[in-house]
C-alpha cells in the first residue's frame, strides 16, 4: 500500500491528475488499516483445506494486485498453495508468484521443485505452464535450471510445449545476457522446427535474442517463407519484419537501375505501369542492359508467399507486408500496397494514425502509387484533428500539376472548418502546394491574400506566415500584396503574423518605399507592448530603412533604438547594441559599417517548404522508430542492399527434406479435412437444389430430395440424353423425339414422364430392379479402384442386355467404328446410363451413403459452376482450322448413324491449340453422311451450356453429299470442369440433341517446364493442392516408356526432363485458366508406384488422378 | 514486447494495471496524463507517447484508455492491434467493456491477460480457446461452481490451439443448428453544397453467427462476387479457393465472427440513398440566422429508409435554434453546439423539411466557418451494393442447418457539405 499512496502523493502536483487519486485515497487509506487483520482472514482462507476458501482467498488477493496494491506480505502463505490440486487456485498462485518473486526470491524458491516436477507432467498443458511461470520468475539462482527446463522443452513432443520454450528464451536472456550461447543454440533447434505454431514464437526470440545472427536463419528461410500463412497473426508480423532485414542482407536491390533508366527518360514507361509484376520485371531487366538484374527465386518466394497477406484482418499483418513491399519489392509492383492501406483507413482511429504516417512517408517517394486513391485521404469534420492534419499531409504529398486545381477545391471547404488547427494547417498545406506547383503559385498567392480579410485571427497570421514565404520567391511582382499586408498591421495582433509582415516590409522596403517608413513610425508607438519576436523585427526593420532611407528613418531608428536599450529582453537589448555600433556612424566604426548594407539587405534564399516527413524513410517502416522519428531501442537498422549478393546457395536445404516434412504437415491437415467432403454426400444435394439456380437447367434439381449435387447429374443427365437416343428403336423415334422436346423444357419430372416409361409395360419391374443396382454401380464406379468399376458395370451391362437386345446392338454399333476402342469410354457410357435411370427413380429408393471421395468432385465442381456463372459468353468470329488428327487420339461418338438417320457424327480431341481463342479445347468433329441423300446446312445451334462454358462453333457446312466424309474443328471453353457442353446439331431438315463431355484429361495443354521448375511449383502447390495415391502398375506399363505412353495418353501434358530413372514427371496447363497441373509417377519395388498430382484445383487433381490411376494399371 | 498495461477511465484513475515482465511503477503514466492534457479531447491524444525510457502506446475505447508500456522497437500497429482484440475480448465475455465490468470480473480479466500474453508476446488471443482455457461468467455456472467446488478454468490444452484450426472449439455441439449471415454495408459519402458526390464508396462486412454442431465445413457463394474491390478474411477463410473461384471456403469458428469485410469503391456502383437540399445562412445584422432542410429518397431500389438522423455540430456562437419540422423532431443542445433532427423513416410523398431561424450570441460577428450535415439512415434487407448470397453450403457433417442472410445498409461517415 505504502507505494500507492506514494505515488498519490507524486501526482498531487498536477491537480486534474491528483484529484481523483485523493478521492480514491482515504477509502483505501481506510482499507489500509485494516490491512493487516484484512490479511490475516486471508491468510486463514488460505490454510483452510477447503479450495473453495482458497480459492475466495486468491480472487481477493489478485483484485488486489490488480489495482496495484501490495500483497507481498502474503507470500509464504500463498505459496504454500503452489500445488494445490484445484487447478484455478493454481492458476491464481501462478499469477501471484510470478509478480513477488523478483521480491521475495528466497521464499520463491520453495515453489521451484514443484514446477520441475510439473514440467515431467503427462499433460502438455501442465508441461508447458509449468514452464512458463518458471520462466517468468525472475530470480537469478534458477537461471540454471532454467537454462535446463528450456532445452528439455524444446525438444518435446509437443509443439505447445516448444513454443512456451520459444517464450521463456527471451524471459531467461534479460535475466542472464550471459546465457546467450547456449540460448542461441536452442533457437537454432526451434528455428528448425516445422510447426507453425513455433514459428512466430521462436523468431521473436530470435529477434530479442540474436537479431545479428542472421546466418541462422538461412537454412530455415524458405520453411518460414512457405509456413508463413498458416503461422498466427502476431506471428506473421515478426516474421515478415525479420526477413524483410533478411532479404536485405541477402538479395539485390531490384530498383538497382530505376536511377539508369530515370537517366535516360524512360521515367514514363515506368510510371504508367503500377501494378504489373512479372513481365515488367522481365521489361526493366531487359531495359537496364548495362547491368542485368535477375531477381532470386527465393526474394520472388518471399514477395508471393506474403502477398496474400495484405488480405488479413489484422492490420499489424497488413502493414508489416505492405512494408515489406516498400522495402523489397520491384518498383512497378509496390502498388498493390496501396489498396490495403487504404482499407485500412476504415479501421479504429489509432489504427488509421499509424497507417497515415506510414502512408505520409511513402507518398513522398512513391508518389504514384496513392494517386488513384486520392479521394479517400478528403477530410470529413468529424476526423480527429491529428487525423486530419495526418491526412492534410498525404494530400499535399499527392498533389501534383493533373490533380492540384482537385486537391485545392478540396482545400478551400477545409478553410470553413470550425477546426481551426486545422484550418491553420491548411493554409500551410496551401503554400507547399503553390511553392511545389509553379503553375499554381499565382492562384494559391491570390486565395491566401483573400484569408487576409478573414475574420478569424489565427487564420489571418497563418495567411500571412505562409504568403511571406510564397513572396520570398518573387517580390518584385507582388508589391501591391506587401502593400496590403503593411495595413494588417493595424489588426492582426498574432505576433508571429506580425513579425511576419514586419520582416517582409523590411527586406522589401524599396518596393514599398512611401509605405515602409509609416509602419516602422507606427510600430515605434507601440514598440514597448510588442512580443518579442515582434521587437526584434521592428529593429530589424528600422535598421533595414535607416540603411536605404536614412533621410526619413533616422529618428525613428534612433527612437526604436534607444526603447530597445532598456528593454527587459537581453536579446533585444544585444540585438539593439549591435546594430547601433554597425550602422550608426560614429567616429569609431569599424570596419564592419562599410557593410551593413551588404549584411542587412542581402539577397536571402527563398525558404523550401518540405514535409516533415521526408527522409523518416530511412527508418524501416511500420516501426516504432518510424513513428517518432527517432531511434526507438532495440531498433534494428534496415541494412543496405549489398552491392553484389551473397552467395544464394546457403538457403539450400536438401529439397526432398522439406518438401516432404511440411507437406507431411499439411497432408495432416487434409486428413482432418477430408472426412468432411466425403461425408458430405448426402448433404449437398439438398441443400444445393434448395438454393441453386444453376441447377434449373438440369434434371437434378426435380425432387427437393434429390440425392445428386446438381453439377454431377446435371453433365451425366445430358450425356444421357444423346445417349438414350442410340438405343431406342428406329420406328419409335418420332414420337420419342417430341416427348424428349417436353421432358427438357420441363424442369426434369419424376420417374413416370421419363423415357424409360415408354418401355414395355412387362420390362418396368425389371428396369426398376436395374436402376437401383445402377445406381449403385454408378456412384461406386467412380471413385473406387478401376477394376472393380469394371466389373460392376459388366454386370450391370449384361443386365441390361437382357432388357433389350436393341440397346447391345447400338453400343456394339457404336464401338465399331472406334479405330482403338476406348474401353474406358465404353465403360464410361455403360455408367451414365445406370446412373441416368436411377435419377428417374428417386422415390422408390433410399440412398446408401458412399463413403466415397466422389463427392469431393461433386461439390467442387457444382461450385466452380456457381463461380463460372459470372463470366460473360464472348463471341469472337474467327474462322477455326481444321487441323488434322494425329493417330493416337481417341474418337467419341457424337451422334450414332442410326439415331442420326444416316448421319453420323464423331469426334475427338485433336490437342492441338484452337487458334481463334487459346483458352478454348479443340474438339475436332466428323461428319458422315451414310444416306443416299445429301445432307445440307449444317450447323450448331442453341448450344445450352453451363454458364462461363463457352463455344465456337465451326462454320456450317453446305453441303454433305451421301457417302462423304467432313471434318470440322470447334472450340469449347468448358472452364477447366468436365462439365458437357450440349447443343444441337442442325440439318436442313434436323436437329439433334448432342453433348460433348471431355475426359479431364483433354482440359489442358502441355508446358515445357525444366526439373527444377518441377520442383518449385510442386513446392507450392502443397497441401490440399496434392493429391496422391499408391498404385499397382499394370503389365505393359511396366517400363518407363509404357509409363509415359500411358499417362501422355490419358492427359494432355508433357514430359518433364528429369534426373532419376525412377521418377517420371509431366506437367500441364489447363486450357481455360491456365493453371497449372504437375503430374508425378514414382516408381518403387516391384510393381508398386506413387502417382502424385499437384493441382490448385482440387476437381480437377482428384479426376485426373482416377483417370491416370486406370491408365496405368490396366 | 508488451511491457505493462495500465487501464484508465474518464477520471484519469489508474483501475487495473498487469505487468508482463517486471513491475514498472504506475508513475510512468503521468507522462500520459500530461499528453492527455495537451490534446483536451480523448480523441486527440496521440496513440504513441515517447515517455523517458519508455513509450507509451494506447487506444481509446469505451471511454478507457489502455495503455500499453513499450520498452523497445515494435511495431506501433501490433501493438495496438492488440490492445484493441483485448477491448473486443472483454466485451466478448461481459457484454459490454466497461470500467464496472472490468471491476466486477477483475480476476476473470487478469486471467484473461496472463493468457493472451506471455512475456508481452500474444500466446492464445482467438476467442474460441480462450472461452475453452477460461469459461466467460454465468450466473448458471457461478451458482454451480460454487456449490460444486468446480472451477471456470479449462485443465486440458484447448484443442484448437494445436490444430491448424486454432479458431473452432473441438466438440461443439447443438440442438438447434444455425448459420447466420449479416451482410452490413455502410455508405460513406462526402457530398458538397450542390448535392453532388464529391467521393462515395461502400464498406461491407459480413457478420455471422454460426451455431452448428461438429466440423462444419462451409462454403459460400455470391452472385456477384467480382463486385468486391478489396477484402479481408478471417484467418478461416481459404484464400486459395477465394483468389481462383471467388467464393468462400471457411471452417467456421463457434459463434460471432466477423468472417469478410469488404470495400466497393467504384463510385459509379455507389447509390446515394437520399438526397439533402440544405441552406445554412446567418445574417451580417440582427446576430441571426436561417436553417431550411429538406430531405428526400433517392435511388432506394424500392426499399424505405428508415432511421434517418441529421446532426449539425453549429459554430459556437449559434445560442438557441427555432425551427419546425414537418416530420420528426429536433433538439438543439447549446452546450455542445449540436443539432440533431430525428426524421424517421422517409417517404416518397411528403419530403420532410426542417425550417427556422437561429439566434447567435449577440454582438458577435458571423461566422465563417460552415457546419456540415452527418447523416445516418438504414435501409433493412437491401445490401446498397447490390450484393447478394447466392447460396450456403454445408460439408462435413450430416444434419440441416437452419440458414439465413440479413441484408442492412446504413449511413457511415455520411457528409454533406455546406
Amino acid at each position: 500500500m505504502s507505494s500507492g499512496s506514494g505515488f498519490g502523493d507524486e501526482k498531487g502536483g498536477s491537480s486534474s491528475v491528483g484529484e481523483p487519486e485523493y478521492g480514491h485515497d482515504p477509502a483505501s487509506g481506510g482499507i489500509f488499516s485494516s490491512d493487516y487483520k484484512r490479511h490475516d482472514d486471508l491468510k486463514e482462507m488460505l490454510d483452510s483445506n477447503k479450495d473453495s476458501l482458497k480459492l475466495e482467498a486468491m480472487k481477493r488477493i489478485v483484485a488486489m494486485i490488480a489495482r496495484g496494491k501490495n500483497a507481498s506480505d502474503l507470500f509464504p502463505a500463498v505459496v504454500k498453495n503452489v500445488a494445490c490440486k484445484n487447478i484455478e487456485v493454481k492458476k491464481l498462485v501462478y499469477v501471484y508468484l510470478v509478480r513477488y518473486a523478483e521480491e521475495q526470491q528466497d521464499l520463491a524458491l520453495l515453489s521451484i521443485s514443484t514446477f520441475q516436477r510439473g514440467l515431467k507432467d503427462p499433460n502438455q498443458l501442465i508441461r508447458a505452464s509449468a514452464l512458463r511461470v518458471l520462466s517468468s520468475i525472475r530470480v537469478t539462482i534458477i537461471v540454471p535450471i532454467m537454462m535446463l527446463a528450456i532445452k528439455e522443452a524444446a525438444s518435446d513432443m509437443s509443439p505447445y510445449v516448444r513454443k512456451t520454450a520459444a517464450h521463456a528464451i527471451p524471459k531467461l536472456y534479460s535475466l542472464d545476457p550471459e546465457q546467450k550461447d547456449q540460448l542461441i543454440e536452442v533457437i537454432e533447434k526451434l528455428l528448425a522446427d516445422k510447426t507453425t505454431l513455433v514459428a512466430g514464437s521462436v523468431v521473436m526470440a530470435f529477434e530479442e535474442v540474436c537479431p545479428e545472427r542472421i546466418d541462422l536463419i538461412h537454412k530455415n528461410y524458405r520453411k518460414l517463407c512457405n509456413l508463413l500463412i498458416d503461422v498466427e497473426e502476431w506471428g506473421q508480423v515478426v516474421i515478415i519484419n525479420m526477413l524483410t532485414r533478411y532479404a536485405r542482407t541477402q538479395f539485390l536491390n531490384p530498383n538497382v537501375n530505376e536511377s539508369l533508366l530515370e537517366e535516360s527518360g524512360e521515367k514514363a514507361f515506368y510510371g504508367s505501369d503500377d501494378e504489373e509484376g512479372k513481365e515488367e520485371k522481365a521489361e526493366a531487366a531487359a531495359l537496364a542492359k548495362r547491368k542485368p538484374y535477375v531477381m532470386d527465386p527465393d526474394h520472388r518466394l518471399l514477395l508471393r508467399n506474403t502477398k496474400p497477406l495484405l488480405q488479413s484482418r489484422n492490420a499489424a499483418v497488413v502493414m508489416a507486408v505492405a512494408q515489406l513491399y516498400f522495402h523489397l519489392a520491384p518498383k512497378a509492383e509496390v502498388g498493390v500496397i496501396a489498396k490495403a492501406l487504404v482499407r485500412l483507413m476504415r479501421s479504429h482511429s489509432e489504427v488509421q494514425y499509424v497507417v497515415l504516417q506510414n502512408v505520409a512517408t511513402m507518398t513522398i517517394k512513391r508518389r504514384g502509387m496513392f494517386e488513384p486513391y486520392l479521394k479517400s485521404f478528403y477530410i470529413r469534420s468529424t476526423d480527429p484533428t491529428q487525423i486530419k492534419i495526418l491526412k492534410l499531409e498525404v494530400l499535399t504529398n499527392l498533389a501534383n500539376e493533373t490533380n492540384i486545381s482537385t486537391i485545392l477545391r478540396e482545400f478551400q471547404t477545409y478553410i470553413k472548418s470550425m477546426d481551426k488547427d486545422f484550418v491553420a494547417a491548411t493554409i500551410q498545406a496551401i503554400g507547399r502546394c503553390a511553392t511545389n506547383i509553379g503553375e499554381v503559385r499565382d492562384t494559391c498567392l491570390n486565395g491566401l491574400v483573400q484569408l487576409l480579410s478573414n475574420r478569424d485571427e489565427l487564420v489571418v497570421a497563418e495567411s500571412v506566415v505562409v504568403i511571406k514565404k510564397l513572396l520570398q520567391m518573387q517580390p518584385e511582382q507582388h508589391s501591391d500584396i506587401i502593400k496590403h499586408m503593411a495595413k494588417l498591421t493595424d489588426n492582426i495582433q498574432v505576433p508571429m503574423a506580425r513579425a511576419s509582415i514586419l520582416w517582409l516590409i523590411g527586406e522589401y522596403c524599396e518596393h514599398v518605399p512611401k509605405i515602409a517608413p509609416d509602419v516602422l513610425r507606427k510600430m515605434a508607438k507601440t514598440f514597448t507592448n510588442e512580443e518579442d519576436i515582434v521587437k526584434l523585427q521592428i529593429i530589424n526593420l528600422a535598421a533595414k530603412l535607416y540603411l536605404t532611407n536614412s533621410k526619413q528613418t533616422k529618428l525613428l531608428t534612433q527612437y526604436v533604438l534607444n526603447l530597445a536599450k532598456y528593454d527587459q529582453n537581453y536579446d533585444i537589448r544585444d540585438r539593439a547594441r549591435f546594430i547601433r555600433q554597425l550602422i550608426v556612424p560614429t567616429d569609431k566604426s569599424g570596419a564592419l559599417s562599410k557593410y551593413a548594407k551588404k549584411l542587412f539587405l542581402a539577397l536571402k534564399p527563398a525558404p523550401v517548404l518540405e514535409s516533415p516527413f521526408k527522409d523518416r524513410d530511412h527508418f524501416q517502416l511500420g516501426s516504432l522508430s518510424h513513428l517518432l522519428n527517432a531511434k526507438a531501442g532495440g531498433y534494428q537498422e534496415l541494412p543496405d542492399w549489398p552491392e553484389t549478393a551473397p552467395d544464394p546457395s546457403v538457403r539450400n536445404v536438401e529439397v526432398p527434406e522439406w518438401t516432404k516434412c511440411s507437406s507431411r504437415e499439411k497432408r495432416k491437415e487434409k486428413k482432418v479435412e477430408k472426412p468432411f467432403y466425403s461425408d458430405s454426400e448426402e448433404e449437398s444435394g439438398p441443400t444445393e437444389s434448395a438454393d441453386s439456380e444453376s441447377d434449373s437447367a438440369s434434371g437434378s434439381g426435380s425432387g427437393s430430395e434429390s440425392e445428386e449435387s446438381g453439377s454431377g447429374s446435371e453433365s451425366e443427365e445430358s450425356r444421357e440424353e444423346s445417349e438414350s437416343e442410340q438405343e431406342d428403336k428406329e420406328d419409335e423415334e418420332d414420337k420419342r423425339k417430341k416427348k424428349k422436346k417436353t421432358d427438357r423444357g420441363k424442369v426434369k419430372a419424376p420417374a413416370v414422364e421419363s423415357p424409360e416409361s415408354e418401355e414395355s409395360s412387362g420390362a418396368e419391374e425389371k428396369n426398376r430392379a436395374q436402376k437401383v443396382k445402377g445406381r449403385r454401380s454408378g456412384s461406386e464406379s467412380e471413385s473406387e479402384e478401376e477394376e472393380e468399376s469394371e466389373s460392376e458395370s459388366s454386370r450391370s451391362e449384361s443386365e441390361s442386355e437382357s432388357e433389350s437386345e436393341s440397346d447391345t446392338d447400338a453400343k456394339k454399333k457404336k464401338k465399331a467404328p472406334v479405330t482403338k476402342p476406348p474401353p474406358k469410354q465404353a465403360k464410361k457410357e455403360s455408367k451414365k446410363e445406370k446412373k441416368e435411370m436411377s435419377l428417374l427413380d428417386l422415390d422408390d429408393f433410399e440412398p446408401t451413403p458412399s463413403p466415397q471421395v466422389t463427392p469431393v468432385n461433386n461439390f467442387l465442381s457444382s461450385s466452380l459452376v456457381t463461380d463460372l456463372e459470372g463470366l460473360s459468353l464472348t463471341d469472337t468470329v474467327m474462322a477455326p482450322t481444321t487441323i488434322a488428327p494425329s493417330g493416337s487420339v481417341k474418337t467419341y461418338e457424337l451422334l450414332h448413324r442410326i439415331t442420326g438417320e444416316g448421319l453420323g457424327v464423331e469426334y475427338c480431341f485433336s490437342r492441338q491449340p484452337f487458334s481463334p481463342d487459346a483458352h478454348m479445347v479443340a474438339v475436332q468433329i466428323m461428319f458422315t453422311n451414310n444416306t443416299n441423300a445429301e445432307t445440307k446446312n449444317l450447323h450448331v445451334e442453341d448450344p445450352k451450356l453451363q454458364s462461363g462454358m463457352r463455344i465456337k462453333e465451326f462454320p456450317e457446312i453446305e453441303l454433305l453429299p451421301p457417302g462423304e466424309m467432313v471434318t470440322v474443328v470447334m472450340g469449347i471453353d468448358f472452364c477447366d470442369s468436365t462439365q458437357a457442353a450440349n447443343f444441337q446439331l442442325c440439318t436442313h431438315i434436323r436437329k439433334f440433341f448432342v453433348s460433348i463431355q471431355p475426359p479431364v484429361g483433354e482440359l489442358m495443354m502441355p508446358v515445357f517446364m525444366t526439373e527444377n521448375e518441377f520442383k518449385k511449383e510442386q513446392g507450392q502447390l502443397m497441401g490440399m493442392n496434392e493429391i496422391s495415391e499408391k498404385l499397382t502398375l499394370g503389365e505393359k506399363c511396366q517400363n518407363e516408356h509404357g509409363i509415359v505412353q500411358r499417362v501422355t495418353s490419358a492427359a494432355n501434358v508433357s514430359r518433364v526432363p528429369c534426373g532419376s530413372d525412377k521418377e517420371c514427371r509431366f506437367a500441364g496447363k489447363t486450357v481455360s485458366s491456365g493453371i497449372l497441373v504437375l503430374v508425378t509417377v514414382a516408381t518403387k519395388e516391384e510393381r508398386a508406384a506413387q502417382l502424385t498430382v499437384n493441382c490448385e484445383k482440387m476437381v480437377i487433381g482428384t479426376m485426373l488422378v482416377k483417370d491416370i490411376l486406370q491408365a496405368l494399371t490396366q | 514486447m508488451i511491457h505493462s498495461l495500465f487501464l484508465i477511465n474518464s477520471s484519469s484513475d489508474i483501475f487495473l494495471e498487469k505487468h508482463w515482465k517486471s513491475v514498472i511503477s504506475r508513475s510512468v503514466c503521468d507522462y500520459f496524463f500530461e499528453v492527455q492534457e495537451k490534446a483536451g479531447e480523448a480523441e486527440n491524444v496521440p496513440p504513441v507517447i515517447h515517455a523517458g525510457h519508455h513509450y507509451l502506446i494506447n487506444i481509446y475505447r469505451e471511454k478507457i484508455f489502455f495503455v500499453s508500456v513499450i520498452q523497445s522497437e515494435v511495431p506501433p500497429l501490433f501493438v495496438i492491434e492488440f490492445l484493441h482484440h483485448v477491448a473486443e475480448t472483454f466485451q466478448d465475455y461481459f457484454g459490454e467493456c466497461s470500467e464496472s465490468a472490468i471491476k466486477d470480473n477483475v480476476v476473470i480479466v487478469y486471467e484473461l491477460l496472463e493468457e493472451m500474453l506471455d512475456n508481452g508476446f500474444p500466446l492464445a488471443t482467438e476467442s474460441n480457446i480462450l472461452k475453452e482455457l477460461i469459461k466467460p461468467p454465468n450466473i448458471l455456472r457461478s451458482v454451480v461452481n460454487s456449490i460444486t467446488g468446480s472451477c471456470n478454468v479449462g485443465e486440458t490444452l484447448p484443442t484448437g490451439q494445436l490444430s491448424t484450426i486454432p479458431w473452432r472449439r473441438a466438440g461443439v455441439k447443438y440442438t438447434n443448428n444455425e448459420a447466420y449471415f449479416d451482410v452490413v454495408e455502410e455508405i460513406d459519402a462526402i457530398l458538397d453544397k450542390t448535392g453532388s458526390v464529391v467521393f462515395a464508396e461502400i464498406q461491407g462486412v459480413i457478420d455471422a453467427c454460426v451455431n452448428l454442431t461438429g466440423m462444419p465445413d462451409l462454403t459460400l457463394s455470391f452472385m456477384n462476387p467480382r463486385l468486391l474491390d478489396d477484402v479481408s478474411f478471417h484467418p478461416c477463410v481459404r484464400f486459395k479457393r477465394w483468389e481462383s473461384e471467388r467464393v468462400l471456403s471457411f471452417i467456421p469458428p463457434d459463434g460471432n465472427f466477423r468472417l469478410l469485410s469488404y470495400h466497393v469503391s467504384a463510385q459509379n456502383l455507389v447509390a446515394i440513398p437520399i438526397y439533402v437540399k440544405q441552406n445554412i445562412s446567418f445574417f451580417e445584422t440582427g446576430s441571426s440566422g436561417r436553417l431550411d432542410i429538406t430531405v428526400g429518397p433517392k435511388q432506394t431500389m424500392g426499399k424505405t429508409v428508415e432511421a434517418v438522423f441529421v446532426t449539425i455540430n453549429m459554430p459556437k456562437v449559434v445560442l438557441s435554434a427555432n425551427l419546425t419540422a414537418t416530420q420528426g423532431n429536433y433538439t438543439y443542445n447549446p452546450v455542445t453546439k449540436t443539432l440533431v433532427w430525428d426524421i424517421g423513416k422517409l417517404s416518397q410523398q411528403k419530403l420532410p423539411n426542417l425550417k427556422g431561424s437561429l439566434t447567435l450570441q449577440c454582438g458577435a460577428p458571423k461566422p465563417e466557418e460552415s457546419p456540415s450535415l452527418n447523416i445516418d439512415l438504414k435501409i433493412q434487407q437491401l445490401a446498397i451494393s447490390g450484393l447478394k448470397v447466392n447460396r450456403l453450403d454445408m460439408y462435413g457433417e450430416k444434419y440441416k442447418p437452419f440458414k439465413g442472410v440479413k441484408y442492412v445498409s446504413k449511413a457511415g461517415k455520411f457528409q454533406v457539405r455546406t
